[in-house]
């Protein structure tokens, strides 16, 4: 595969296997994502692509039987080495998820969470990081005069927004999105995609989407998968103007999946 | 031939007919043993009830050291039965996932669940009580506490079981080690469910008669000292129920009143308490 070039990975994926059990899920994948671009991974249900950004964070490892095999380089250093510290490998890998998954607490106290783990704060600063990353998400205006609410009174929209206030509030260097803005009506998934556009600026972006239009609007690269393999990965306007593979071509026009 | 649609319409208004027949007769009992307690109960409910000791035959009293009794080993097997039962629920939910320790515990735990009552008093008179050579509060205590425990762990354990995994994976993802996912979040979130099963553990436990036999006895007089026999309400009942004295028999009458809507207070409370909590987040 000739992969375009890439001068500044932020993440370096080297003959990477992953198994479920005796599922063959991930088939030696090789990839660089660049830094501060958003990288979409399209393909089938069940071609891989949550199971290969679930490997960035070593998510995975809260289920037995799954096993990841090869090297990922998070700048240079390997994630998947036992000795690293999954703690610290998740504060520097943020992840959102299809569904919104507010804390059963407060607004404030949702977003204060993942802050808290890392770092000792004072109140005042606390509520200066708060607003941070709430106005980051874009959803400051709509929350503001009632912090002290329930995350689970927001709308699923909203929801999903407080989701990412609450990753980027711990300040990570990289972003993973699952399928993110599928279960948001479009007004909503219309907000989520504003906000990767504006978020590119400061993180490492990985989305998984369902919705080549999604991919094509919001990506600088693309990845397709299929099957556990890693067909093609390329510019996203290239990915989706003059694939170079016939098989990509047919996902993308339609013809298959 | 009948349409399928008016067949559905037929099977559908039969099974809400059956459904309500089976709630009304449930609810019929139900309203029946209410009204007869209020009926007997509540002329014998008077202020000499919660003021005066239990009466010798033939003498007029009250009740006030079985209750103070009953609440006292409510209140102690509670305290005993909670954290033992919520931390063994938590492991069998969250940390029992591997391994044959979680699925023996969970069988032995559903066993404890249906023991007989009696069997656990005759187990803490053989442990305790034949020790130490005399009934006693702490006897009665822990017996209650063996029928919270396993109700507790049940409750606890099915009500973290239905705490969605995208929650604990949500934490995990911002890097919460795995005990603060548990305490910051899963257990935060079924704290409702888990309530309402301890409030049930406590209802049941203040109307055992069988377990308080063996190991509180009974005491005439008033006292809060545990290393004593230790007058409860429900054996109060038992003994002034089947006396043939009149006075003793209102007693028993008002006691079990006394039971019955202190627990359904206790049940309306919490339920109160609980709906506001959850609005507010």
């Amino acid at each position: 595969m000739d992969a375009p070039i890439i001068t500044n990975p932020k993440i370096t994926v080297r003959n990477l296997d992953f198994h479920y059990g005796n599922f063959h899920a991930l088939k030696n994948i090789n990839l660089d994502v660049p830094e501060r671009k958003v990288t979409a991974f399209i393909g089938p249900s069940g071609c891989g692509k949550s199971t290969l950004l679930r490997v960035f964070n070593r998510m995975y490892e809260l289920y037995p039987k799954q096993k990841a095999k090869g090297e990922v380089l998070l700048d240079t250093e390997n994630i998947l080495d036992p000795r690293q510290d999954l703690n610290k490998l998740r504060a520097k890998v943020g992840m959102v998820f299809q569904k919104p998954t507010p804390f059963p607490m407060s607004i404030f106290d949702n977003i204060a969470f993942g802050v808290n783990l890392y770092e000792n704060m004072s109140r005042r600063d606390m509520a200066d990081r708060v607003e941070w990353a709430l106005r980051k998400a874009a959803l400051w205006d709509e929350v503001n005069s009632k912090l002290k609410q329930s995350g689970n009174s927001l709308s699923g929209g909203q929801q999903q927004r407080l989701c990412i206030a609450r990753a980027i509030a711990v300040k990570p260097e990289v972003l993973l999105l699952d399928e993110p803005a599928s279960a948001l009506d479009p007004i909503s998934t219309a907000h989520i995609e504003e906000l990767i556009h504006e978020l590119k600026a400061d993180y490492t972006i990985l989305i998984v989407t369902h919705n080549m239009q999604q991919a094509a609007r919001v990506s600088d690269y693309t990845a397709y998968m299929y099957l556990g393999e890693l067909i093609e990965f390329g510019d996203t306007d290239m990915i989706f103007t003059t694939p170079r593979k016939k098989a990509t071509e047919d996902y993308i026009t339609g013809k298959f999946g | 031939m009948i349409s399928l649609y008016t067949r559905r319409r037929f099977v559908n208004a039969l099974n809400l007919i059956v459904s309500m027949g089976a709630m009304a007769f449930g609810l019929f009992w139900l309203g029946w043993i209410l009204w007869t307690l209020l009926a007997r109960g509540l002329p014998g409910l008077t202020l000499a009830v919660f003021t005066q000791m239990t009466p010798p035959p033939g003498s007029s009293g009250g009740l006030l050291n079985a209750i103070a009794g009953s609440v006292l080993m409510t209140l102690l097997a509670t305290l005993i039965g909670t954290p033992v039962g919520i931390l063994a629920g938590t492991y069998l939910a969250e940390f029992g996932r591997r391994g044959w320790l979680a699925p023996a515990t969970r069988f032995i735990n559903d066993i404890l669940l249906s023991a007989p009552s009696i069997v656990i008093g005759l187990f803490i008179y053989e442990a305790y009580v034949a020790k130490v050579g005399h009934f006693s509060g702490w006897a009665g205590s822990f017996a209650l506490a063996l029928i919270v425990i396993p109700v507790v762990v049940r409750t606890t354990e099915n009500m973290l079981r239905l705490v969605p995994n995208s929650l604990r994976e949500a934490a995990a993802a911002l890097g919460a080690p795995q005990w603060k996912v548990i305490v910051m979040i899963t257990l935060r979130a079924s704290r409702a469910g888990i309530i309402t099963g301890l409030l049930l553990a406590v209802a049941r436990i203040s109307g055992e008669t069988a377990p308080l036999l063996f190991t509180a006895l009974n005491n005439q007089f008033w006292s809060t000292d545990m290393n004593r026999p230790m007058a409860n309400l429900p054996n109060v009942i038992f003994q002034f129920a089947m006396s043939p004295y009149e006075d003793w028999q209102r007693l028993a009458w008002a006691g079990a009143l006394i039971i019955t809507f202190g627990v359904l207070a206790l049940n309306i409370v919490a339920r109160v308490l609980f709906r506001q909590k959850t609005t507010l987040h």
